[in-house]
């Protein structure tokens, strides 16, 4: 656990980067630091291995005060990964990922053998192991980055926007092997953006900042997208919260109505009962647009309703046969009773 | 000539083997000199443009008039070659200082944070990291020093201590070509011969600067 104890930074010349800071990031999970520039994000983050020093308060890991550790000892026990990934540009992929290993007083021999296994948890084959940064791409560097802080096996983790000099189909691939490695690993994490859909997407929990280095909001993704505390983070969440937050809600308790016809449209299925699609009074058959399991999450249910030829989404089970069908109108009462339900929750 | 090499082969290697200790003498020395002064020109930022200053001054001294100047304020005989070597020295260090703090300069912030993030501490980060990525910038710098001293080595000549320029006074003041064109031809080889050795070594040290380009795709 990374705790924040009232922590202030103020920069010579006056101006508040930190503004009494207290928040806890939860031991093993993932916590994303986000907000516009200039909010005091990166500088919180940088505070936690003392690459900047606090002006007043307190930063603890697992209940112990950094101020009062050696700086390189507490930094070689925490993973840093940065923007552009900050190779050293002349070591080869393999002593990149070697080097914490090396300071921590390893032999080469088992810091290259360590910094081999950890490339290959990244996805990068053997054969990258003797280039050169220079001879990567930039996704490739951000997987050398991030095997390099994992290299010594650090409990906590520090990530500057890791993800934001990649572009979009890359970076979408690197969330994914991300939260899968981090499903095996369970780290403590720090990680700072400025893109709310990505600390959507990665964190466990969201600190939300706004300018002048106060915390705005602190919570799970879900509680910003459906109880924002004040217009700041609404607005800085979207207009769209409303939608994404059914993303965390699966349709496994999702009322379906029988397989059939209604209004004219029958779903015709194949001999083995899987849907084939649409027919309205005898026509020709239209495409469902797409099924649903009762793992998918509402967000799911909902565009395949909006999105179907019939305004009916088709639940299927695992077998891809047709279980059932969701229309419209069912799926509006569904999240009004949901709502309702959560408000009830909250006031009691 | 290949007569005048027969009959003073002696002179000619002697003058050569001067030659040689006068250049690189002070080449090593100024590089052990550089390195610490370059490297506080980037620890203190404010020493940054004062030694550039002085480099500037020193190098600009004529050197003549150091050869002349500095048996005076070393108390050493006129004669002596170790007025060469100090004069070279400081030209070398007036050359390189600069050269050593603008390589360290020169490396990329975002690398040197990462190393002490990962919890290098000032010193092994200096040798580990930021050295030899500052080494190219370092090693170019060194290149010139070298064959600026090989040039000048032969202005010592004129003091009576000069290594192959012993060879231009000695032709002048016999009328003769074949010594100075001598000279010459090797003083040219040596500096190329020098020049060739520290490119490679450059080639050998910093493998990393060929695939600086050779990006692949994402």
């Amino acid at each position: 656990m990374i705790t924040f104890e009232d922590v202030v930074k103020v920069y010579p010349g006056g101006s508040t980067a930190v503004d009494h800071l207290s928040m806890e990031l939860p031991t093993g999970k993932m916590t994303v630091l986000v907000g516009p520039s200039g909010c005091g994000k990166t500088t919180s983050l940088r505070m936690i291995n003392r690459m900047v020093i606090p002006t007043s308060g307190r930063i603890l890991i697992d209940g112990k005060d950094v101020s009062g550790q050696d700086e390189a000892v507490l930094r070689r026990g925490i993973g840093y990964v940065i923007q552009h990934a900050g190779l050293f540009p002349h070591r080869t992929v393999l002593d990149n990922v070697a080097t914490v290993p090396l300071l921590l007083g390893k032999t080469r021999r088992e810091a290259r053998s360590a910094a081999m296994e950890l490339l290959e948890r990244v996805g990068l084959s053997a054969e990258f192991a003797k280039r050169y940064p220079a001879q990567l791409s930039g996704g490739q560097q951000q997987r050398v980055g991030v095997a390099r802080a994992l290299a010594a096996d650090p409990p906590v983790m520090l990530m500057d926007e890791p993800f934001s000099a990649v572009d979009p189909v890359v970076r979408e691939g690197l969330h994914r092997e991300f939260l899968r490695l981090q499903q095996d690993l369970g780290k403590t994490i720090a990680m700072v953006t400025h893109d709310i859909d990505e600390a959507i997407k990665l964190g466990d929990m969201v600190a939300v900042f706004r300018q002048g280095g106060h915390l705005a909001q602190f919570g799970t993704p879900q509680e910003l997208l459906e109880q924002p505390v004040d217009d700041f983070v609404a607005e800085f969440v979207g207009r769209d919260r409303g939608l994404r937050s059914l993303s965390f809600d699966t349709a496994a308790d999702l009322p379906v109505q029988p397989v059939g016809s209604f209004d004219g449209a029958e779903l015709v299925l194949d001999d083995a009962g899987r849907p084939l699609g649409w027919r309205r009074d005898g026509g020709t058959i239209e495409p469902t647009a797409g099924v649903f399991t009762t793992g998918d999450s509402l967000r799911m249910v909902t565009d395949l309703a909006i999105t179907s030829p019939v305004g009916v989404a088709v639940r299927v089970g695992a077998d891809g046969k047709a279980e059932g069908l969701v229309r419209h109108h069912d799926l509006v009462d569904f999240l009004a009773a949901r709502r309702d339900r959560r408000a009830a929750e909250r006031s009691a | 000539m290949i007569q005048y090499l027969t009959n003073n082969h002696e002179v000619v290697l002697a003058a050569l083997q001067q030659h040689i200790y006068l250049a690189l003498l002070p080449i090593l020395i100024g590089l052990v000199v550089a390195l610490p002064i370059g490297y506080l020109g980037v620890r203190f930022p404010w020493f940054y443009h004062p030694l550039v200053n002085v480099c500037g001054v020193l190098y600009s001294i004529p050197s003549l008039a150091l050869f002349v100047f500095l048996p005076v304020l070393l108390g050493t005989k006129i004669l002596a070659p170790v007025n060469i070597v100090v004069a070279l020295t400081i030209y070398t260090v007036a050359l390189l200082a600069r050269t050593v703090a603008d390589g360290l300069r020169s490396v990329d912030p975002v690398i040197t944070q990462s190393a002490t993030a990962m919890g290098y501490r000032r010193l092994r980060r200096l040798f580990d990291v930021e050295l030899p990525v500052a080494l190219p910038v370092i090693l170019a710098g060194l290149r010139v020093a070298t064959v600026s001293n090989i040039s000048l080595v032969s202005v010592g000549a004129l003091i009576g201590v000069g290594g192959l320029g012993q060879l231009f006074t000695r032709g002048f003041q016999l009328f003769y070509l074949e010594p100075i064109i001598i000279g010459i031809i090797l003083s040219v080889l040596l500096a190329g011969l020098a020049d060739l050795i520290i490119v490679l070594v450059q080639r050998a040290l910093t493998p990393w600067t060929r695939h600086q380009h050779g990006g692949g795709a994402a």
